[in-house]
């Protein structure tokens, strides 16, 4: 009976703060609507949340790719259709590992990082500071960074998904010696603008908002201790993730209709 | 936030080299285009198109020459494809277009068998002579109803 | 119980007891205080705390909490840790919000206004924070500048100006480039409180500026007080564990002990009969105390 208490109030608990971070979504958007306009920091968020995370995307890209080249073409050969792995590399990483994989990567390195920011600040009173001094610390600190991985996460789940192919060329061209035209032509037969590209870069702006979404909530949210920064910033990762995981299969079912 | 014309610059080609590889795999990888490319459009009806998608190559001797722009079904319950041709192309009217498949489960292609006309197909033109795919299942019927009929001599 | 201000007596000693109440937390609360009657001639109450009830989920921290601070007047605010002197600093700027009752600050009434409906007051107020608050990823010159460049027109070389006048007025200098992690927590403090002045508040928040330092800096910045106290004529509000400075400084004390808040001038204060009251200003420790300490800690 106690489990069935506790499973309710759970749901409840839940409903309300999604409520809360609906609020927040709201204060977030007016933001962006008020001047005045925070470019400088914008840019500097795209730095630190885009440019440094350059290097774990590109190196996973190739990495992924070049797995699925090898698992691809060992499982294509069998059928004589390693012609094919263009299509099969190309369709997998835009699709579906290129956003979702971004997403994740991103999670952990920028939105981590983000909630642990803001959560420090709330910690360190600079939040506070900002209010005190008739700052809306939502305009300053929190848009531009919800923003900034809105913006960045296609960018990546781009350069991702090339860094893939590459990858994917390098072990079945280079390594397995597929031919190379055919590698690119069966990719580019397999792969249509409107259904697979577009929705793969539908996927990364939503997975986009919904990073930045979470870790900004649950940094400006957390409790002004050390624990609180660091919970807020494992529950950033764990939430998001699965948030990220969810959207994807919703929006897969949807978009490929 | 310290000014930083370096960052800045960072940050502008990170942005650049993102759109840049939207754009590739839009545009080459994903075929968006977006301009009228001013190749040679005709068009070919076909019975039955098999596995033949947009995008699929439209092929000479072997040589890709274009690719199909879309498949629609006509008023008569055909298959009418729309080829997008090299605008360089000089093809007798007498045309004819195959439905071929590249190795025994490859891809589906569209093969162009020149023919012997002096007039020259023009944009807007129609591919006469028209060869449909061929569907592995009718053939493995085929041949199992010549056996039979075989059998029952 | 309640003891009226007399007119003409500009410093006159305010009792503002307050019972512990019998009804539960949340209700209005019985007042057995007399608010001091403004008059003319009376040094009047820049912020004003009116039957304010304050409670963090179910532990109470001010219950019925009744006083005034006045204007051009430094007011240090002591008591044990937790018994809600920063509560009440964090109350005048509206970072949190009363139970129940009213705080008046410079004449506005702010304990239901919105966020939005706060900036215009909290542009009178200036607040040094204990950490000092100071944005980490800006530079020391970019932190004091930036609520100039956020809420005036000023040109650039007015800003500097500005900020340096301010900075050497703090005793700090060649801390421009400096970010707020690279100063030592004294430096930090001044800057802060150097931030708080940059818009010319009316009143002047500090939340424990003296924790954590040297004694030359406290003296320091004590000197800093009463100078922005005597020649800007700012109302100065101190949170404060450090006795010695608060009884050199203070035109009033408010001492919060067990949800009680006793109002009175330091000196009157010091020798109340009350032994509880006047302990608290008495800086030996005898054994008899440690004794008492030993038994009550709880």
């Amino acid at each position: 009976m106690a489990f069935f208490q506790d499973l309710g109030w759970r749901v409840l608990r839940l409903i309300e703060e999604l409520g809360r971070m609906a609020f927040f979504s709201g204060g977030i958007l007016r933001a962006l609507v008020t001047r005045p306009i925070r470019l400088r920091r914008f840019i500097a968020e795209i730095y630190d949340l885009g440019v440094l995370s350059l290097v774990i995307i590109c190196v996973c890209g190739a990495t992924v790719g070049m797995v699925l080249g090898l698992q691809g073409y060992n499982t294509l050969v069998r059928f004589g259709a390693e012609e094919s792995l263009g299509a099969v590399v190309g369709l997998s990483l835009i699709r579906e590992l290129g956003p979702v994989l971004t997403a994740l990567l991103a999670t952990g390195r920028a939105g981590s990082a983000t909630a642990a920011e803001i959560g420090t600040m709330v910690a360190t009173e600079q939040l506070d500071g900002l209010r005190m001094m008739s700052i809306n610390p939502v305009h300053l600190v929190i848009t531009p960074k919800a923003l900034a991985m809105t913006a960045v996460m296609p960018l990546l789940t781009a350069l991702f998904i090339v860094c893939g192919l590459g990858g994917g060329y390098v072990v079945g061209v280079v390594l397995m010696g597929i031919d190379p035209g055919s590698y690119m032509s069966s990719l580019k037969a397999a792969v249509v603008f409107r259904d697979d590209v577009a929705g793969s870069l539908l996927k990364a702006s939503v997975f986009g908002m919904l990073v930045g979404l979470i870790s900004t909530y649950r940094g400006y949210t957390c409790a002004p201790t050390s624990a609180g920064v660091s919970a807020a910033t494992t529950s950033t990762v764990v939430i998001a993730s699965v948030s990220v995981l969810l959207f994807d299969y919703v929006i897969t079912a949807l978009w490929g209709v | 936030m310290t000014r930083s014309p370096l960052r800045d610059f960072v940050v502008g080609l990170f942005v650049f080299a993102g759109l840049a590889a939207i754009a590739y795999l839009s545009m080459s990888i994903g075929g968006l285009s977006l301009h009228n490319d001013g190749g040679l459009k005709v068009f070919a009806s076909f019975d039955q198109i098999g596995g033949l998608k947009p995008r699929s190559p439209v092929v000479i001797a072997g040589v890709k020459v274009g690719q199909i722009d879309s498949i629609e079904l006509n008023q008569d319950f055909r298959a009418r494809v729309a080829l997008n041709l090299r605008r360089d192309l000089q093809l007798p009217s007498d045309t004819s277009a195959s439905i071929m498949t590249s190795g025994l489960l490859g891809d589906q292609y569209i093969a162009l068998q020149l023919g012997g006309d002096d007039r020259i197909l023009k944009n807007g033109d129609e591919i006469s002579i028209t060869e449909s795919a061929v569907i592995l299942e009718r053939l493995i019927g085929k041949l199992i109803h010549n056996s039979d009929v075989k059998k029952d001599e | 119980m309640g003891i009226f201000l007399d007119a003409g007596q500009s410093r006159g000693r305010f009792w503002s007891e307050v019972t512990q109440s019998a009804a539960p937390a949340g209700s209005a609360g019985r007042a057995l205080v007399r608010v001091p009657v403004m008059t003319a001639g009376v040094t009047e109450a820049h912020v004003l705390f009116r039957n304010v009830q304050m409670a963090f989920g179910t532990r109470v921290v001010l219950r019925d909490f009744s006083c005034a601070f006045p204007r051009s007047k430094i007011t240090c605010i002591l008591g044990g840790s937790g018994a809600g002197k920063t509560t009440i600093l964090r109350l005048i700027g509206g970072l949190v919000r009363p139970q129940s009752g009213t705080i008046d600050v410079a004449g506005t009434e702010i304990s239901h206004l919105t966020e939005s409906q706060l900036y215009p007051v909290r542009q009178k107020l200036g607040m040094m924070f204990q950490g000092g608050a100071m944005l980490n990823s800006l530079t020391i010159f970019d932190n004091l500048a930036f609520p100039l460049r956020e809420h005036t027109r000023l040109t650039a070389t007015e800003i500097t100006k500005e900020v340096h006048a301010t900075l050497a007025a703090v005793g700090l200098a060649d801390v421009d480039t400096l970010l707020p992690g690279q100063l030592s927590g004294g430096m930090v403090k001044r800057a802060a409180l150097a931030r708080a002045l940059l818009m010319k508040p009316e009143v002047l928040l500090c939340d424990e500026p003296f924790s954590g330092l040297d004694p030359i800096s406290v003296k320091r910045i004590e000197a800093l007080l009463r100078r922005i106290n005597q020649q800007m004529g700012v109302t100065v509000l101190i949170s404060s564990h450090h006795i010695p400075s608060t009884l050199r400084m203070a035109d009033q004390v408010v001492l919060l002990h067990e949800q009680r808040a006793v109002i009175g001038a330091p000196n009157d204060l010091r020798n109340d009969p009350d032994p509880n009251i006047a302990e608290f200003f008495n800086e030996e420790v005898r054994d008899e105390d440690l004794h008492a300490l030993a038994g009550s800690a709880a």
